[in-house]
């Protein structure tokens, strides 16, 4: 029995060890959980592009909706952007983008070229939204309840379970 | 509120703030601050956008008065303890701090066993334990048993002789 105990138990901690390290690798440092998860989405009230209408979150209260963080000068963005045309086709989703430190002229001009998905497009010229949301890379996505908290924030392009896993349940849920 | 301006030009002000007090300040706060998208420098080594705003944000608070403690919880509501060089004790985290020492105590006390039984050692071979000192009379009564060549397998020695 004893002996047992001495031959198993290393054994045991080297597999666990192995285990444990093993699933270190698949974790990227890069993705970092977002403090704002769970807690009320910051409120903010600024012009969008194209229009003299101001952008206000109070607005959305009520509804399921996403803010997707861009720019003009995010690589990344246009790796995702198909995904938010095809997904803006939904007449339930709420899209608004926030075009994140960008000149607005660039902006129209990017949209022009890739399409535009969003309803609105709220201006956050020097970043302060950004950093509001805790923003470090763009692009980003967060989903809202109606409540007017964050549930979900996607660092980097969505992918296509996106919809499907973190905002159809909320609408599914909406009475 | 968030629809407050933050002036680009805050950076060329910031090269001349009032007191060095305050230059203090924001370096010490600044250093103490991780960059998130360089992950491993501090904002004030970092020249990534990101940084330069959240060092911007540092001299903006500074500036208005609020605390250290103020100026990193502003931070850390936004982006984690992350962004804490040195992070608060939590639960997430209680096993990189306590793991170390549980550790090292579960090494100390492997080390503290092993040296008892190291030392009791000298002693044990000439002491059989009772099961041994059976069997032990069973062989020797055997051997004597047998005057020819024939012997228990488990001494070859022996009934080569």
């Amino acid at each position: 029995m004893m002996r047992w105990v001495r031959l198993g138990l290393p054994l045991l901690i080297f597999t666990l060890l192995v285990i444990v390290l093993a699933r270190g690798l698949e974790f990227d440092p890069r993705h970092l959980p977002s403090a704002r998860q769970g807690k009320p989405a910051p409120s903010f009230e600024v012009p969008t592009l194209g229009s003299d209408q101001v952008f206000s979150t109070e607005s959305m209260l009520g509804k399921v909706w996403v803010i997707n963080v861009f720019a003009s000068w995010c690589t990344a963005c246009v790796i995702e952007h198909p995904k938010l045309l095809k997904l803006s086709q939904r007449p339930d989703f709420n899209l608004i983008g926030l075009a994140y430190k960008d000149e607005p002229a660039a902006t129209a001009q990017w949209l022009r070229q890739h399409g535009d998905p969003y309803r609105q497009i709220a201006l956050d010229l020097n970043g302060q939204i950004g950093i509001d949301y805790g923003v470090y890379g763009v692009p980003e996505t967060y989903v809202i309840n109606p409540q007017g908290v964050i549930t979900y924030r996607h660092v980097g392009p969505i992918d296509d379970a996106f919809f499907d896993q973190h905002v159809a349940p909320l609408m599914a849920a909406k009475p | 509120m968030s629809t407050e301006r933050n002036p680009t030009n805050d950076l060329t002000r910031m090269s001349e703030p009032a007191d060095s007090g305050e230059i203090e300040r924001v370096r010490s706060l600044t250093e103490q601050l991780r960059c998130l998208v360089c992950q491993n420098q501090t904002i004030a080594d970092s020249n990534a956008g990101l940084a330069i705003d959240l060092r911007e944000q540092v001299v903006k608070q500074v500036r208005a008065g609020r605390t250290d403690t103020e100026i990193k919880q502003y931070m850390v509501e936004r982006y984690g303890d992350f962004v804490l060089y040195d992070p608060p004790f939590s639960t997430t985290n209680s096993v990189l701090w306590v793991g170390p020492f549980v550790l090292l105590a579960l090494g100390l006390l492997l080390v503290w066993r092993s040296v008892l039984h190291r030392r009791r050692s000298p002693d044990a071979p000439s002491q059989p334990s009772a099961d041994q000192h059976a069997q032990l009379q069973i062989l020797e009564a055997r051997y004597q048993a047998s005057t020819t060549a024939v012997s228990a397998p488990s001494r070859p020695k022996d009934s080569a002789k």
